[in-house]
């Protein structure tokens, strides 16, 4: 019962377009090609790359939404990332943090490891999921026009907002993003908590 | 035997949390926990932040430093077993953590389905990285989370403070 793949959005181009006018918005990456896109676009200090954990990005950037709450927390993760911490969906429902917004880069496949399927291919609606956790703001972008629709809203639509983006299962090159947690942890709090943090 | 009175040492515990500059409180619904939960819920500063599962705790209270906040996870025995992967992340960014954690399956346990993860709490802990410190009288804990709570921000560590069920008593809800 897969779907067949029809999708045209290529996740790279998807994310850059994404971060081109992020102005003082911190990123939070899932495991896998969304650190890529994500370092390859600008490898930004207000980037908090989590390159090795499955199920996490969204509520660490929810726990930075709640310490900066004058500022636009992304969430940039894939959906085999998003599924494994699911439950997360429904705490940030229940809190309703304004300054948080979640972007699915859905390829229906875990692309890192040998590109199995996930369950958004086969049924599964995370944008229904979302919208059933109450989240106020969603949106399924399955073309450049929605994309372009979709990415005001990003950053100024009351949170949470969600938002799944379909693209080709294609991984993107990998890049040289920086590895070392305490590395990127440290830089990420300087930028975005002040040096005295 | 029932539960023991709580309102004495979640008093201090919490009034240290706050002198420690605590910003979130991550809690799952715990009977041990349910003093500090409550203070936790009514403080003005404090946000207070429900979880479907104790993996999302620990990830939030990663957030919350990065956002430039301190946090601490109120969690029970059993929970511990849902958060060791995510340790991970915190033991290679070297984030500092706190973790509350009211005992199970030790001191008089009536349910034997909380007596594996009880046992294997503490081992499992320090097999990933977490200093654990014990509290097993009451006059005792508001000390070891003082000590806890500077070694995990001023250390820079992440560090667990078992209390005993021998303290937080044990009920048996079905009678």
């Amino acid at each position: 019962m897969t779907q067949k793949l029809k999708f045209s959005l290529q996740r790279r181009q998807v994310v850059h377009q994404i971060l081109e006018n992020r102005g003082d918005a911190a990123v939070v990456t899932g495991i896998g090609n969304a650190v890529h896109d994500v370092a390859s676009a600008n490898d930004d200090a207000k980037n908090m790359y989590l390159a090795g954990v499955m199920g996490g990005a969204c509520m660490v950037a929810f726990g930075i939404a709640l310490a900066q709450p004058g500022r636009r927390i992304l969430v940039i993760t894939g959906d085999g990332e998003l599924l494994a911490g699911i439950g997360s969906l429904a705490t940030i429902g229940v809190e309703q943090p304004k300054n948080l917004s979640i972007i699915v880069i859905d390829n229906q496949a875990y692309g890192a490891t040998g590109n199995q399927h996930t369950h958004t291919g086969r049924g599964v609606d995370l944008v229904g999921i979302a919208k059933a956790s109450n989240f106020k703001n969603t949106a399924l972008i399955t073309n450049k026009k929605e994309l372009q629709a979709q990415i005001p809203n990003i950053y100024q639509k009351p949170g949470p907002y969600f938002a799944v983006v379909k693209v080709v299962s294609k991984s993107s090159p990998r890049i040289n993003a920086p590895k070392d947690g305490t590395y990127v942890s440290r830089r990420f709090r300087s930028a975005v908590a002040g040096e005295g943090a | 035997m029932a539960v023991k009175k709580k309102t004495s040492w979640s008093n201090a515990v919490f009034k240290i949390l706050k002198e420690n500059n605590i910003k979130q409180i991550a809690y799952v619904p715990d009977a041990g926990h349910t003093s500090l939960i409550q203070k936790a819920i009514e403080d003005n500063i404090v946000n207070p932040v429900s979880l479907t599962s104790e993996q999302e705790g620990i990830a939030v209270l990663s957030g919350a430093w990065l956002g430039g906040d301190a946090g601490a996870l109120l969690l029970q025995s059993s929970g511990v077993g849902n958060i060791i992967n995510m340790l991970g992340m915190v033991n290679e960014c070297r984030f500092p953590l706190l973790m509350l954690v009211t005992m199970r399956g030790e001191w008089g346990e009536f349910n034997p389905w909380q007596v594996p993860m009880g046992q294997a709490t503490q081992v499992v802990l320090e097999a990933s990285g977490v200093i654990v410190h014990r509290a097993e009288e009451p006059q005792d804990i508001a000390e070891t989370v003082e000590a806890a709570a500077k070694l995990a921000f001023e250390g820079g560590r992440m560090v667990a403070v078992l209390i005993g069920q021998r303290v937080v008593g044990f009920k048996d809800w079905a009678k």
